[in-house]
C-alpha cells in the first residue's frame, strides 16, 4: 500500500522504482481525503475522475519513459483562488457558486503540463481575505493538529491538506502571509516567491501588486521542486519577470548539507517580542541557535518603517480589492440575485442585491475602507501616502540586505488559535500577519519552515526566512539547513507528532 | 431627462454679452489587427461576442498585457500632434459600474498619459488657429449596448439590454485639446474645422479607418460662456458622440444659444452631460457630472510601466507623414488652386481626395469639379461626410476618363455619379446598366439633326443667316430627342455643317 506520509519527491521515486503507480497514488489519496476530510473540510471541489485520467496518462508516459518532469504523478491539490478549466472555482465565496472558468491560470496549465493529477480545489478565506479559513463562505477548516483550531489562513484548506496527507503537496497563494501563516500553524513548509516569479495570470486577483503563487509542502525540497515547475516568465502576466529562476533545488542540495559557513543571518528587531507568544518565541531562538552552529553569523538589524507595514498594507489591499472586486456584478457570470419588492428590477438593482447576497462580511468591509481610500479628496491621504510608506519598508528591506544575507522571525506571533476566537474582532485577526506582510510589500520571498511546538499548548510554530528578491535560493538554503538540523533533533518529521484523525487507520 | 423648453438666443446676440470657450475630446479607435490588452481580432461587427477571451471580458484571474502597435499609434499620434512623448507612463483604473464594462473599470490613463503638450494649427476660413492640446492618451472600448424595447433606445425604460462584448478591449487613444478661447463667432468653425484637419492627419497616419459614422472617430464637445471681456472660463457641458463635422459646427452653435438663454436668465448652467439629436439639431441633458461622480483613478498594477525609448520615438518620427500645413502649400501650387478654392476643398475635408483623385488620373481641375461642385453639395443635403458617400478617388478618375474619351458627357457622368452614390457598382457597370453611354452613331445622330432643322425652320434660318447663337435651340432638341446620350459638341458641329 502507498505510504501517503512519505514526501512527494519520495513518492516521486517510489514511482521512478516501479513501487508504486501514479493511479495507485491517486487513488490512495482520493480514499485518504473520503476517510478524514469530514473531519478537516481541506476540499470545497473534488476532481477525482479528471485525476485518474490524468494519473493514467502519467504511468503511460513512464512507460513510454517520456516523463514530464521530476513531480510527474504526484497528485496536487489546488487552492480555489486559481482558475481551473473544468473546475468551479469559487474563491471561498458565495458570488462565485459554481462557476466554471473556462480556462486555466498558468500555474495550473504548468501544472498539469508537467503530469500532476489534480485532486480538487482546496478551502480559503474569501477572496482570501483572512487569516483563519473562517471566512470561507463554505464553512471553515479545521487543524488537524487540533480540531477546534484553525489552519490559518487565507490557505488554510491546502496547508491542512498537506498536514492531514491528503495531498502530498498543493498550491497557494500569499498576498499577506496566506502560504507562510498557514504553514506555520500546521507544521508544515510554504513559499511566498519573489513578486513576479511566478506567473499570476489565472490567479483571482486580492491584491495585484501583493499577490504571489507559491508551493505549499512538508518538505522544503518539495517546494523547490514545485517552485521549479510553476516559476518562471509567463507572457500574459506583463509583471512576471522574464529571467530565468535561481537553482532552487541545488540550493536545498546545498542547504541540507548542514553547513551555513559564512551566510548571515539578519534578526529583525521589529519582527518579534511583544505580542509574541513565549513558546513561539523559544522555538524560534532555539533554531537561531542551530543555524549559528551550522556555521551562520547571526547580526541583529533593524527595519524601523515594518512598524506602520500593516496600517500601509490594510490600505493598498483593500484599495486594490474594491477595484478588483467590482466585476463581480451578476451580468456575466456567477451569483445572480433577483431583488425582493421591485417589480421590473434594473440592472444596478440586480448588481446592488447580487453583491448584498454574495459578499460576505469581511469583504465588504474592505471593498468599503477600499473605496474609500481612493476617493478623490482622501487619495493622497491613505493610498497615496501608503505607496510612500511602502517605499520606505523597501528601502528597509534593502538596507537590511546590505548587512546580512537573509532575514528570519517568526513566521506568525501564535500558534493557531480556537476557532471563533478571532472572527468578531478584525484588528486581533490583522495581527497574526505582522511578520509576513513586510515581504508582500516590497515583493521579496519568504519561506516558512517548521520550527517545533510550542511548549505550553504543544502546537506548531513557524520559522520564517526572507531573502532579497530574485534570491529565493538564499530561502531555499537556509531553510533546508535548517530542516536537517531540526530533524536531526526530532529523529523524525514533526507531523510524526500530530494526533491520529477520527476514522483513520493508521 | 428634462424636457423644459430651451430659450435659446439669437447667435449675433450671444456674441455681444458673452465669450465662448471650446473644449474637444475625441476618440479614435486604432486599427491594429488586435485589442489594446489581448490577443482577440480588434475588429467590431460580425457575430457578437465572437472576438472575446479571458481578458476582454474580464474573467476573474484574467490579466492584461499592452499592445505595442497600439503604443507604437499612440506615439506617432501625439508626434504629429507636435506633443511631447512620456519617458515613462502608466495605465490607470477608472472606476465605475456599468453592464457594458466587464471589469467595472476602464484601463485607461489618467494624470501620466503617454502625449502631452501639443498643438495643431487649424485653417478657419483663410486664418490659422492654433489649438493648443492637453494629451493624448490611451485607453480600451467599452463593450456596446443595445437597448431593448424601451422608446427612447437609452437604458431607462428598456425592457432588457443586450451587450457585445466585441468591442471591448478595443484601442482608443483620447485626444484632449486645451480650452480654446478667443475665438467668438468662429468657435463652431474651428471646432468643425479641428475635427475636419484631426481625421485628415489620423487617415494620413494610417492608424485609423477613422470613420465618424462607424464611431472610428467619436467628438464629445465642452462649451462654456464667460461673460464679454471677463477672462473668465464659466460653467461647462459636455456634449458626447457628436458624429459628423457639421454636427461638430451644429452643436458647438447650439450650445451658445442654449448657454446663453440660461445665462440670461439669471439661472447657472449645470455641469452636465447631454445627447446630440443629429435629426432635431438639439441636445438633451443626461447624466449630471457632479462631484459625485468619482472614479478613484489609480495605477493600474498588473501592467508594468509604458517606457519607450528614445530612440524608438526618434524612429517613429521619421515615419511621420508629411505636415498638414506644408502639405496644403505643396498641393495648392502644383494643382494651382486659388485661395479660396483650396480653403473649399480643406473645408470640405475632401483634400484627401481630390488628391487621390489626381492620383489616379483626374486633372486637378476635373477632380476639384466633380468633389467640390457636385459630390460635397450632396454630402451636403444628405449630411454625411463627403469621405463616408461611398465615392472613392478611383471612381471619381474613371469617370473623368470616361468623359475624356467622349463616352459621357457631363449630364450622364452625373447620372453615373448618382448610380455610385445608391451603390450600383463601379462607374462601368453603372454605365452599363443604365445604358448611358454616348451615342457615336453618327447615323442616327445625323437623321435626329435633320429631323430638328425640318421641325424648326426659323431657326434654321436664322444660324444659315450667320446667328450662330441660335444653334443652342437645334442642340436642346437634339439631345432631348436623343435622351441626353449624345456628345452635345458632336451635336454642335453637325448642326453648323448642315446649315453652313
Amino acid at each position: 500500500m502507498t505510504d501517503l506520509r512519505r514526501s512527494a519527491a519520495d513518492l516521486a521515486a517510489e514511482l521512478e522504482s516501479g513501487a508504486t503507480t501514479s493511479v495507485e497514488l491517486t487513488q490512495a489519496s482520493l480514499d485518504r481525503i473520503a476517510e478524514v476530510d469530514g473531519s478537516i473540510h481541506a476540499f470545497l471541489a473534488m476532481n477525482a475522475d479528471d485525476a485518474l485520467a490524468a494519473a493514467k496518462a502519467s504511468d503511460e508516459r513512464r512507460a513510454a519513459g517520456t516523463l514530464a518532469s521530476s513531480l510527474d504523478g504526484v497528485p496536487i491539490a489546488v487552492k480555489d483562488v486559481l482558475a481551473t478549466r473544468g473546475i468551479t472555482t469559487t474563491c471561498g465565496s458565495r458570488i462565485l457558486e459554481g462557476w466554471v472558468p473556462p480556462y486555466d491560470a498558468t500555474v495550473v496549465a504548468r501544472v498539469r503540463a508537467a503530469g500532476l493529477p489534480i485532486l480538487g480545489k482546496t478551502n480559503m478565506d474569501e477572496f482570501a481575505m483572512g487569516s483563519s479559513t473562517e471566512h470561507s463562505a463554505y464553512g471553515t477548516t479545521h487543524n488537524p493538529w487540533d480540531l477546534s483550531r484553525i489552519p490559518g489562513g487565507s490557505g488554510g484548506g491546502s496547508a491542512a491538506a498537506v498536514a492531514s496527507f491528503q495531498a502530498p503537496i498543493a498550491l497557494g497563494t500569499d498576498t499577506g502571509g496566506s502560504i507562510r501563516q498557514p504553514g506555520a500553524v500546521t507544521g508544515t513548509v510554504g513559499v511566498k516567491p519573489t513578486y513576479g516569479g511566478v506567473s499570476r495570470y489565472g490567479l483571482v486577483a486580492l491584491a495585484n501588486s501583493l499577490d504571489q503563487v507559491g508551493p505549499v509542502t512538508r518538505t522544503v525540497l518539495d517546494s523547490a521542486l514545485l517552485h521549479e515547475i510553476i516559476g518562471g516568465h509567463d507572457p500574459k502576466d506583463s509583471t512576471s519577470i522574464d529571467r530565468p529562476l535561481p537553482a532552487l533545488v541545488e540550493a536545498v542540495k546545498e542547504g541540507a548539507s548542514g553547513d551555513l559557513t559564512g551566510v548571515r543571518v539578519g534578526v529583525v528587531t521589529e519582527l518579534g517580542g511583544e505580542g509574541y507568544q513565549a513558546g513561539v518565541l523559544a522555538r524560534f531562538h532555539e533554531s537561531l541557535e542551530l543555524l549559528t552552529k551550522a556555521g551562520a553569523e547571526v547580526v541583529e538589524v533593524s527595519c524601523p518603517h515594518f512598524v506602520h507595514a500593516l496600517a500601509t498594507y490594510y490600505l493598498i489591499l483593500p484599495a486594490e480589492a474594491s477595484s478588483n472586486l467590482a466585476r463581480f456584478d451578476a451580468m456575466r457570470y456567477g451569483l445572480r440575485v433577483l431583488p425582493d419588492g421591485i417589480e421590473a428590477p434594473s440592472a444596478e438593482d440586480v448588481m446592488r442585491a447580487t453583491r448584498e447576497a454574495g459578499f460576505g462580511d469581511e469583504v465588504k468591509r474592505r471593498i468599503i475602507i477600499g473605496t474609500y481610500a481612493l476617493s478623490s479628496g482622501y487619495y493622497d491621504a491613505y493610498y497615496g501616502q501608503a505607496q510612500k510608506v511602502r517605499t520606505l519598508i523597501s528601502q528597509d528591506f534593502a538596507a537590511a540586505f546590505e548587512r546580512a544575507d537573509v532575514l528570519v522571525s517568526p513566521t506568525a506571533p501564535t500558534t493557531a488559535f480556537a476557532i471563533g476566537e478571532k472572527v468578531d474582532d478584525p484588528m486581533a485577526m490583522y495581527l497574526n500577519d505582522l511578520a509576513t506582510i513586510p515581504a508582500n510589500l516590497a515583493g521579496v520571498p519568504g519561506i516558512s519552515v517548521p520550527s517545533g511546538l510550542a511548549d505550553e499548548d504543544g502546537l506548531p510554530a513557524g520559522f520564517q526566512i526572507l531573502a532579497p528578491a530574485l534570491a529565493d535560493d538564499r530561502c531555499y538554503r537556509v531553510g533546508a539547513a535548517l530542516e536537517t538540523l531540526l530533524l536531526e533533533q526530532w529523529g523524525g518529521p514533526l507531523l510524526d507528532k500530530a494526533p491520529a484523525l477520527d476514522g483513520e487507520t493508521r | 431627462m428634462t424636457t423644459t423648453q430651451e430659450t435659446l438666443v439669437p447667435f449675433e446676440e450671444v456674441l455681444e454679452r458673452y465669450d465662448p470657450a471650446l473644449g474637444l475630446e475625441v476618440h479614435v479607435e486604432l486599427n491594429t489587427a488586435t485589442k489594446m490588452f489581448c490577443g482577440c481580432p480588434a475588429t467590431f461587427g460580425g457575430e457578437p461576442n465572437t472576438n472575446v477571451c479571458p481578458t476582454c471580458l474580464g474573467l476573474p484571474g484574467s490579466m492584461p498585457v499592452v499592445n505595442r502597435k497600439a503604443v507604437e499609434s499612440a506615439i506617432r499620434i501625439g508626434l504629429a500632434l507636435n506633443c511631447s512623448i512620456a519617458e515613462w507612463c502608466r495605465f490607470a483604473r477608472k472606476n465605475y459600474f456599468y453592464p457594458d464594462m466587464p471589469k467595472n473599470f476602464q484601463t485607461s490613463q489618467y494624470d501620466e498619459p503617454i502625449c502631452f503638450d501639443g498643438y495643431m494649427d487649424v485653417d478657419v476660413d483663410g486664418e490659422t488657429v492654433r489649438v493648443e492640446l492637453e494629451r493624448a492618451h490611451m485607453e480600451e472600448d467599452t463593450g456596446k449596448s443595445t437597448h431593448m424595447g424601451g422608446a427612447t433606445g437609452r437604458i431607462h425604460g428598456a425592457d432588457y439590454s443586450l451587450v457585445d462584448y466585441n468591442r471591448a478591449g478595443i484601442p482608443l487613444i483620447e485626444i484632449v485639446t486645451k480650452p480654446i478661447t478667443g475665438v467668438g463667432e468662429k468657435a463652431p468653425a474651428v471646432a468643425r474645422a479641428y475635427v475636419a484637419q484631426l481625421r485628415d492627419l489620423i487617415v494620413a497616419l494610417g492608424v485609423s479607418e477613422a470613420r465618424m459614422d462607424q464611431g472610428n472617430l467619436r467628438a464629445d464637445v465642452n462649451l462654456s460662456l464667460a461673460p464679454k471681456g471677463s477672462g473668465l472660463l464659466g460653467t461647462r457641458t459636455e456634449t458626447k458622440n457628436v458624429n459628423s463635422f457639421r454636427s461638430v459646427e451644429r452643436a458647438v452653435r447650439y450650445e451658445m444659444q442654449r448657454h446663453a438663454g440660461v445665462l440670461d436668465a439669471g439661472r447657472a448652467i449645470l455641469q452636465e452631460t447631454r445627447h446630440w439629436h443629429e435629426d432635431t439639431g438639439i441636445t438633451t441633458s443626461g447624466r449630471e457630472k457632479s462631484d459625485a461622480e468619482d472614479y478613484r483613478y489609480f495605477p493600474e498594477p498588473d501592467l508594468v510601466p509604458v517606457a519607450p525609448s528614445r530612440e524608438w520615438v526618434e524612429e517613429l518620427r521619421g515615419t511621420l507623414p508629411e505636415n498638414p500645413t506644408e502639405r496644403r502649400a505643396r498641393l495648392q501650387a502644383e494643382w494651382g488652386f486659388s485661395d479660396l478654392e483650396m480653403r473649399d476643398t480643406v473645408g470640405a475635408g475632401a483634400l484627401g481626395l481630390v488628391e487621390e483623385t489626381i492620383a489616379a488620373g483626374a486633372s486637378p481641375a476635373a477632380a476639384r469639379k466633380w468633389w467640390l461642385g457636385e459630390l460635397a453639395r450632396r454630402a451636403n443635403d444628405t449630411g454625411a461626410e463627403i469621405s463616408d458617400l461611398g465615392v472613392t478617388p478611383a471612381h471619381v478618375a474613371r469617370v473623368q476618363a470616361l468623359v475624356d474619351e467622349g463616352a459621357l458627357n457631363d449630364k450622364l457622368a452625373r447620372q453615373v455619379l448618382d448610380g455610385l452614390l445608391a451603390g450600383e457598382g463601379t462607374p462601368d457597370e453603372i454605365v452599363a446598366a443604365r445604358g448611358l453611354a454616348v451615342v457615336s452613331d453618327e447615323g442616327a445622330l445625323s437623321a435626329a439633326v435633320d429631323a430638328a432643322i425640318a421641325a424648326n425652320p426659323d431657326v434654321a434660318a436664322k444660324i444659315r443667316d450667320g446667328k450662330v447663337a441660335a444653334a443652342g435651340a437645334l442642340i436642346g432638341a437634339v439631345m432631348k430627342e436623343m435622351k441626353g446620350q449624345a456628345d452635345a459638341g458632336r451635336v454642335r458641329e453637325l448642326v453648323l455643317e448642315k446649315l453652313s
